[in-house]
């Protein structure tokens, strides 16, 4: 095999991943912006994962929450905007050994990245992605999003806001994500178990978590912040126990189901919407074709491939 | 067949059994899309091939579906063939339409040979043979059973065959080849087809009997392969190593794309097929950044929708290849013709200040051959490398020397190597080294890479100096892939009046153009630039050899008055003999358009364009 890669030397034992290690430059955001509870959630969610530090990968397209890897030590960068998926989608394809997180918000997901949401979802790579939410432009300061409300004011739509929103969860089920959860940045133990959830899931996992703007969209959030007078209602999953309660409770292999919990009203429920742990993954059916064409060629050399290749040609 | 010329006709038969021997012939099909006269040029090519001759194709398909007219045309013979011949000394008609649009690409003194159930031609046509037989009925009749007129192109090679004493051996080998996969009755009706056009008597060809001169092989000679430009270059591109792409569907790119997505597997890599032309170049990013170097490509419009990608390659110095395969434009455009006018694009189309390095490959054998450089360069210099190709080497079919992949074989691995404390991935002072994911950086500080400015460990910063001094940085790095070219010496006269510049497909008509212009007296050279961007460094020297500087490119002379790569000379070397031929009709130049061209250009009215009036197919002239 030609395309892999040299392996580093074999391990030796390693302390155990820190928040130390995982912390790099300090955060560009607005003070009070939801985005640190979510950065600090994700640095705890790597530290339950403890994977080895240089196979951890975090990437992202452009806008305020897209400045993620820049404070995360690990490898990863900052691509152009809303195209982070397609190329996450590469670096997994190419290295089926790495961790990779892709970061983004509602602007970079569902509007120019809206394309690429779709069909990374269609094609199910292992890759686990985080959309803050905050249902505005922030670092182009308050332009209306896809995410934003009828009637939010903003420097496009001073009159309200009137063209429909993106709802996330319908989109991203019907679009074929095999992991489709939703969060909140006021509620870490929450964040933290969904994104630990959906970094183990093996497919194309996805976060969408409310993350507030407190520069151009406060109190977008306030109906689920319990400490401001809303509710914070989460998914209760099926325990399969047989008890009465248990009929209640959602069953997020259930697409139908899940797609009805995504048209509950705003602000709607937190908690995973739909998981499929049966669709194989692209990263497993890339791996599968080479692993049958090459049995085929019964594993011939890349030079004798090649030199048969020409020989046809004659 | 009786044909509608009269026996008087000039262009009359020779006297039978005495076949005449010619050096090369040029055959022009004409028919539609779906009748298979690719599949016959293909085969005269690859027996060409077979035979050590020097062969060269020109093809046009249309860019609906199914149907409206194709031609392939194949200039087959032995000596230097370098242009697939600007007119027919055989045109094969299978309709009315055929023989109406071709009939003018038909040499005098050549031979129509026309499907007589389908057309008619001009019974006061003297000045060619015409020959008229009933190859869709025939077809039917040796055929029989329900494949109707299908081999109706089998049929005509087995016409051909016969014209030129072809070797009937190798070329039902080829056919066996060709359908071999496929069902035993395919294989059958194509030999019956073959054989029943073989035999069509000597008197229904009006003994139209010819012999292509043949050449023995020279001992230790690499055998002939034989392919078009778009196969050439995706092998190229295996053979250099790559193992991992992404596209997106888009005449004349796509045959790359497809062959990649199948052989790749066999090589253990892959190619995504994407969603858009942006997924497509992000995601091949995506691999090259995981430290295997990628390729993505398109042609023109495809390539405009990758820019801002291709601008984020430069700003964080991520080696890829990009492959253009030009056709004519702006927007849609000629889906399936030939233009040249995407070098401006090639060498500036993104944003910001993003240099990146352009190669043009001339033939297809230097489709092969520029796939590997290109990947060293993208390597070497950690960037973005553009090949510019385009449709008529994409889709023609030449022979060459098979490659010695024992010597030009690459295999490149990722280097995951732990990085040592003080790592910079982009030093000021040195060569851009990447650290791929996987590997350890010693200090504990793990690297970024990204679309903002950075310092020289990746951190982002708008710093004025650093801005200024990381600009200086990736030009320098560019104009430094100049020194480690192999560049091509000049064909013809080392010096004299006339110098031809030219690059890309043009490289076969500028040097049979040489020939002619030199017959009539002027010394003149040629060059085709491979190295489009950075160019070479000893240009300046080779034009000063010259008191007149020619560029040969198909596209626009634009606002100003030159074309796109003259443009550039002329900025680059401010030097006013500089100047263009250009023309725009979507098909390539032939010889006789450069000749004349450059006799009008530089006002000399005694040079003929040199094209032979009379096909070699006319009889000797009588008394």
């Amino acid at each position: 095999m030609s395309a892999s890669t040299l392996a580093p030397a074999p391990d030796a034992p390693r302390a155990p991943l820190t928040k130390k290690a995982l912390t790099a430059d300090h955060p560009t955001w607005c003070p009070g912006c939801g985005d640190f509870a979510v950065l600090a959630s994700f640095y705890k969610v790597l530290e339950k994962l403890n994977y080895p530090q240089e196979k951890i990968v975090t990437f992202a397209g452009i806008g305020c929450s897209s400045r993620f890897p820049y404070f995360v030590n690990s490898h990863g960068g900052h691509y152009i905007h809303g195209r982070a998926l397609p190329f996450a989608a590469g670096i997994s394809l190419g290295r089926d050994d790495l961790h990779v997180f892709v970061f983004g918000g509602d602007g970079d997901g569902f509007s120019i990245g809206g394309n690429h949401l779709v069909h990374t979802a269609r094609k199910n790579p292992r890759l686990t992605y985080v959309i803050m939410d905050n249902s505005v432009y922030g670092l182009t300061k308050k332009q209306t999003s896809p995410t934003s409300p009828l009637g939010f004011k903003s420097k496009t739509d001073p009159w309200g806001a009137f063209d429909q929103p993106i709802n996330p969860m319908r989109t991203l089920i019907n679009s074929g994500a095999t992991f489709v959860a939703r969060s909140h940045a006021t509620q870490v133990n929450h964040m933290v178990e969904m994104m630990h959830r959906a970094a183990l899931h093996d497919g194309f996992s996805v976060v969408e978590i409310l993350s507030e703007c407190v520069e151009f969209f406060p109190g977008a959030f306030d109906t689920s912040i319990p400490r401001k007078g809303g509710s914070f209602q989460a998914i209760e999953l099926k325990k399969h126990d047989g008890t009465p309660e248990d009929e209640k409770r959602h069953d997020p292999t259930d697409e139908l189901a899940a797609f009805q919990l995504a048209l509950e009203p705003w602000p709607g429920k937190f908690g995973v919407y739909y998981e499929n742990k049966t669709r194989p993954t692209k990263n497993a059916l890339e791996q599968k074709l080479i692993a049958n064409t090459r049995e085929k060629t019964k594993n011939a050399s890349d030079l004798d491939l090649l030199q048969k290749t020409f020989a046809k040609m004659r | 067949m009786v044909s509608p010329n009269s026996p008087e006709t000039p262009g009359g038969p020779a006297k039978p059994g005495s076949p005449r021997t010619l050096n090369d012939v040029v055959i022009r099909l004409a028919g539609n899309s779906q009748d298979g006269i690719q599949a016959i040029g293909g085969f005269l090519a690859r027996l060409a091939g077979r035979s050590a001759q020097e062969v060269m194709t020109y093809m046009t398909i249309p860019s609906t579906i199914s149907g409206g007219p194709s031609i392939f045309q194949v200039r087959m013979g032995t000596g230097d063939i370098q242009s697939s011949g600007d007119r027919a000394d055989v045109l094969v008609a299978f309709y009315q339409h055929s023989y109406e649009s071709h009939r003018s690409s038909l040499r005098p003194g050549g031979v129509l040979l026309y499907d007589s159930d389908h057309v008619q031609p001009n019974p006061d046509d003297k000045t060619i043979t015409a020959v008229g037989v009933p190859m869709t009925s025939a077809t039917v009749e040796a055929v029989g059973g329900s494949s109707k007129e299908k081999g109706k192109n089998i049929y005509v090679l087995g016409l051909l065959a016969r014209m030129f004493d072809l070797d009937v051996a190798k070329l039902t080998a080829l056919i066996k080849e060709r359908f071999g996969g496929k069902n035993e009755d395919i294989v059958r009706n194509a030999l019956l087809a073959f054989d029943a056009g073989h035999a069509y008597p000597a008197e229904g060809l009006r003994d139209c009997l010819y012999q292509l001169d043949r050449r023995t092989p020279s001992p230790g000679a690499r055998p002939q392969i034989t392919t078009d430009g778009n196969t050439a270059l995706a092998y190229g591109l295996i053979a250099a190593g790559v193992r991992y792409g992404a596209g997106y569907p888009i005449t004349p790119w796509s045959s790359i794309m497809e062959t990649l997505r199948v052989e790749l597997p066999k090589y253990g890599g892959l190619f995504v097929q994407c969603e858009d032309e942006i997924a497509a170049i992000s995601t091949a990013l995506g691999f090259s950044y995981g430290g295997n170097l990628a390729v993505t490509g398109s042609s023109g419009p495809g390539l405009s929708l990758k820019a801002e990608a291709l601008g984020w390659a430069v700003m964080a110095e991520i080696p890829l290849i990009i492959v253009n395969v030009q056709r004519g434009g702006p927007s849609t455009g000629l889906p399936t013709n030939i233009e040249q006018s995407d070098l401006m694009q090639a060498i500036y189309g993104s944003h910001g200040d993003a240099p990146r390095v352009v190669l043009a490959p001339r033939t297809v054998e230097d489709c092969f051959y520029t796939a590997l450089e290109a990947a060293r360069l993208a390597r070497e210099f950690s960037t973005p490398v553009i090949i510019l190709t385009d449709q008529a080497l994409a889709t023609r079919i030449e022979a060459f020397d098979e490659p010695d992949l024992e010597r030009l074989m690459v295999t490149v691995k990722a280097d995951l190597s732990p990085r040592p404390v003080g790592f910079k991935p982009y030093p000021l002072n040195g060569p851009t080294r990447h650290a791929p994911p996987g590997s350890i950086m010693e200090d504990g500080k793990y690297p970024t890479v990204t679309g903002l400015e950075h310092d020289e460990l990746g951190h982002p910063t708008a710093n004025p100096a650093l801005h200024a001094s990381m600009t200086v940085k990736r030009r320098e790095k560019i104009k430094a892939v100049a020194a480690t070219y192999k560049a091509p010496p000049v064909y013809g006269d080392q010096s004299g009046d006339l110098l031809l510049l030219g690059w890309g497909c043009t490289f076969g008509p500028i040097h049979e153009a040489v020939g002619r212009l030199q017959a009539s007296g002027l010394k003149v050279g040629h060059l085709q630039i491979r190295h489009i961007h950075p160019l070479r460094s000893d240009l300046e020297q080779v034009m000063a050899h010259y008191k007149h500087i020619r560029v040969v490119e198909i596209n626009d002379e634009g606002l100003y008055g030159y074309g796109q790569l003259t443009t550039l000379l002329r900025a680059r070397y401010c030097n006013p003999e500089i100047q263009s031929i250009t023309k725009t009709d979507g098909l390539t130049f032939r010889v006789s358009e450069i000749v004349e061209l450059v006799a009008k250009n530089l006002g000399i009215t005694s040079i003929k364009s040199g094209a032979r009036a009379q096909s070699v197919l006319a009889p000797p002239t009588r008394g």
